[in-house]
C-alpha cells in the first residue's frame, strides 16, 4: 500500500496531493507540465520536503510531520530513475550499476547478471556513460536503481528525453520489471500513449493536487476530467479480449462489451488481454447502420453526456455497452439533432488505432519475448 | 650550457619545497573553505568569504606583519606551537611555507569554490536515493569531479607560492639557505654591486618554473576532465 499526502507551498505554486495506491503494478502520475507531478515524488524521495503531510510506503513510514519522521533519501530504499538518467560520469556502467548495491561485492553475483541480462547491458559494462546512446543511458539508470534494491521504483517522465525509436526500445523493460520483478513503480509522464501502454493506476494531476484516481479505463472515460487530460489525446479506454486473426487482410478482432473491434494486426495470443484506447477524434457519428462505407466498426449505443462549449467542437460521451467518446463538429451535432439519450451508430475507422494506442492489461504480456510489433 | 650555481641551486630547492608544503597546507581547508562558499548558506557567510579574499587585497607586507604577531616567539600560536609540539615557525621555511600558503589561499579557494558550483547536484541526489548518506556522496561523487578544480587550484597556489616575496620577507626574513626564495635571493643580488648576471639569470628560472608548473597544469586538467567523461 503506498500511501501519499503532502502539502507545500513553493511561492506561488501550492503542492497539496493525497492519495493512496495498491503497493503493486505501475501507478502513473500523469498530468501537464507543471501539475506538481515531480515533486510529488521527490516528496516520495526525499528529495523535497514537505511542510505537513504523511508518507507510507508498505506500511514503513518514511515521513510524518505530526511524529516528526522524515527519513533521509539514502535511508528510504526507494529506487529513483530521473528523466535526464544521471549516471556518474566519471565511472563507468559497471560502477554506476553497483553503486547502490548493498554490498558491492557481489558485482558478479546471481542478482547482478540478472539485472544485466534483463535490461540487455552486457555489451557495454566497461563503458563511460558519454558513450552510450540516450536509450542505453536510461537502461543503465533503471538497473543501477534496481539493484539498490528498492521496495518501490519512482520513475520520472524516463522516456521523454528520447526519440519515439528509443521510446520503443525501453517501453518492453518497464513491462519486464512488473511482470518479472514485481516491483511496485510510480511512474511519472504527461503521455498518453505511455499511461495507456503501462499504467494499471492513474493518479491525475492539475495544479498540485490530485483530481482523480483510478484505474485507467475508468479516468479516461470521465468527461469532466477532459480539460485535464488534454483535448486532443482525449478518448476512451477499452478492456478487449484478442478474438482472432485474421491473416488476409492482417486484421485482428478485438471482443469488448460494445462488440467486436477489428484493428491492424496485433502480436498477440487468442485470449490475450488488450488494453486499446479510442481517441474522441476518430470516432463518427451516424443515425442508421451505415451502408457501403470503408468503416469496419460500427456499434450502436446511446448518447448518456454531452459535453458543449463555444468552440467548433462537441465531445459525446457515449454508451455502447462501455463508454466510448466521439468529438464531432458542432454543425453536425445541430443538424443531426442529437442530444442526450438519443440513440445512435458510433463509427470507428480501423486504422486509427495504431501501436500507440495499445496497452496490456496486467499480468499478461503483449509483447512477446521474440519481439515482432505490435 | 645553462649550469646552476651552488647559490642558485640553494634558492630553487628551498623555493619548491616552500611552495610544495604551501599546497599541501593549503589543500585540506581549501577544499573545506570552497565546499562551504559552494554548497551552504549560512549567516556571516560573507565574512568568510571576505576573510578569505583578505590576502590577495592587502599588501603582502601587512599579511607577514600580522603573521610575525601571531606566530613570532612571543605571538600567541606561535608560543603554541613551540611549546606543545616543538615547532619553530618564524625565520624558519616553515614560516615561509605558512607564508606563502595564506597568501596562495584565496586563489586555490575560488578556483575549488567554482569547481563545486558546476557539480551537478541532481547527480549527488541520485546517489542519495542509492542509499550513499552525506559523506560518501562528498567522497565518490562531488570530489572526483571537482578534481580539475582542486588540480588547477594546487597548481596556482602552487605558482603563486614560487612567486610569493612581500610577506615572506616580512615574516621570516631573508636568511640564506632557510629562508632566502627565489624571489628573495633575486631581490639580494639586485641590491648587490655586479649583481645583475645574476639576477638576470634567476629571472630566467623563475619564468622556466613557473612557465613549467602551468603548462602541467592545462596538460593535466585537461587529461582529467576527459577522464571523468565531461
Amino acid at each position: 500500500m503506498l500511501e501519499v499526502k503532502a502539502k507545500r507551498q513553493f511561492g506561488a505554486f501550492t503542492l497539496d496531493v493525497a492519495f493512496d495506491a495498491a503497493a503493486s503494478g505501475i501507478t502513473a502520475l500523469f498530468g501537464r507540465s507543471g501539475s506538481g507531478k515531480t515533486l510529488t515524488i521527490n516528496a516520495l524521495a526525499g528529495l523535497a520536503q514537505p511542510a505537513e503531510g504523511r508518507i507510507a510506503v508498505g506500511g514503513v513510514v518514511l515521513f510524518d510531520s505530526r511524529r516528526g519522521i522524515n527519513l533521509p533519501p539514502e535511508k528510504r530504499r526507494l529506487g529513483y530513475v530521473f528523466q535526464d538518467g544521471r549516471l556518474f560520469p566519471h565511472m563507468n556502467v559497471r560502477h554506476n550499476l553497483v553503486y547502490g548495491m548493498k554490498r558491492q561485492a557481489d558485482a558478479n553475483g546471481i542478482e547482478f547478471d540478472h539485472i544485466v541480462a534483463l535490461l540487455g547491458l552486457e555489451a557495454f559494462l566497461e563503458r563511460r556513460p558519454r558513450d552510450l546512446s540516450g536509450g542505453e543511458k536510461q537502461r543503465v539508470a533503471i538497473g543501477r536503481a534496481l539493484l539498490a534494491a528498492p521496495r518501490l521504483l519512482l520513475m520520472d517522465e524516463p522516456l521523454a528525453a528520447l526519440d519515439a525509436a528509443r521510446k520503443a526500445e525501453i517501453l518492453p523493460y518497464i513491462e519486464r520489471l512488473r511482470d518479472e520483478l514485481g516491483l511496485p513503480v510510480v511512474y511519472v509522464s504527461h503521455a498518453m500513449d505511455e499511461i495507456v501502454r503501462l499504467a494499471d493506476t492513474v493518479v491525475l494531476m492539475s495544479d498540485g493536487r490530485v483530481i482523480a484516481v483510478g484505474s485507467v479505463e475508468s479516468v479516461m472515460s470521465r468527461l469532466d476530467l477532459r480539460p485535464m487530460t488534454g483535448r486532443y489525446e482525449a478518448g476512451a479506454v477499452l478492456n478487449t479480449t484478442v478474438e482472432s486473426h485474421d491473416e488476409n487482410f492482417g486484421l485482428t478482432a478485438l471482443a469488448f462489451a460494445g462488440g467486436r473491434l477489428l484493428v491492424p494486426h496485433v502480436e498477440a495470443p487468442v485470449g490475450g488481454r488488450i488494453r486499446v484506447r479510442v481517441r474522441a477524434r476518430d470516432v463518427s457519428i451516424a443515425l442508421h447502420p451505415p451502408k457501403a462505407l470503408s468503416i469496419l466498426n460500427a456499434f450502436p449505443g446511446k448518447i448518456i453526456e454531452v459535453g458543449e462549449d463555444d468552440g467548433p467542437q462537441v465531445d459525446l460521451l457515449l454508451d455502447v455497452g462501455t463508454p466510448l467518446w466521439a468529438r464531432i463538429t458542432r454543425r453536425s451535432y445541430h443538424e443531426l439533432g442529437l442530444g442526450v439519450g438519443k440513440s445512435v451508430h458510433a463509427l470507428i475507422k480501423a486504422v486509427a488505432i495504431d501501436r500507440h494506442s495499445l496497452g496490456r492489461v496486467s499480468g499478461w504480456r503483449l509483447r512477446q519475448d521474440h519481439g515482432g510489433g505490435i | 650550457m645553462f649550469t646552476p650555481t651552488p647559490f642558485e641551486v640553494e634558492a630553487i630547492l628551498l623555493s619548491l619545497r616552500v611552495s610544495v608544503w604551501c599546497v599541501v597546507l593549503c589543500l585540506p581547508f581549501g577544499i573545506l573553505a570552497g565546499w562551504v562558499l559552494a554548497r551552504r548558506d549560512f549567516l556571516g557567510k560573507h565574512l568568510l568569504n571576505g576573510l578569505v579574499h583578505l590576502p590577495l587585497v592587502v599588501p603582502p607586507v601587512a599579511v607577514g606583519y600580522v603573521l610575525l604577531l601571531l606566530f613570532g616567539m612571543r605571538g600567541p600560536l606561535g608560543r603554541f606551537f613551540h611549546d606543545v609540539f616543538g615547532l619553530t615557525i618564524a625565520f624558519t621555511w616553515k614560516g615561509a611555507a605558512l607564508a606563502s600558503a595564506v597568501m596562495a589561499f584565496p586563489l586555490m579557494v575560488r578556483a575549488i569554490r567554482l569547481s563545486i558550483e558546476a557539480v551537478d547536484r541532481g547527480l549527488e541526489a541520485a546517489a542519495r536515493t542509492l542509499g550513499a548518506g552525506p559523506l560518501r556522496v562528498f567522497l565518490t561523487v562531488t570530489l572526483p569531479l571537482t578534481m580539475p578544480g582542486i588540480l588547477t587550484g594546487a597548481i596556482l597556489a602552487f605558482a603563486r607560492s614560487l612567486g610569493e616575496f612581500g610577506a615572506t620577507i616580512t615574516f621570516v626574513s631573508n636568511i640564506p639557505g632557510e629562508t632566502r626564495t627565489l624571489p628573495l635571493a633575486l631581490y639580494t643580488l639586485s641590491q648587490t654591486p655586479d649583481g645583475e648576471a645574476g639576477a638576470l639569470r634567476l629571472v630566467v628560472i623563475s619564468i622556466l618554473l613557473a612557465m613549467a608548473a602551468l603548462i602541467a597544469s592545462e596538460l593535466l586538467a585537461r587529461r582529467l576532465s576527459q577522464r571523468l567523461g565531461a
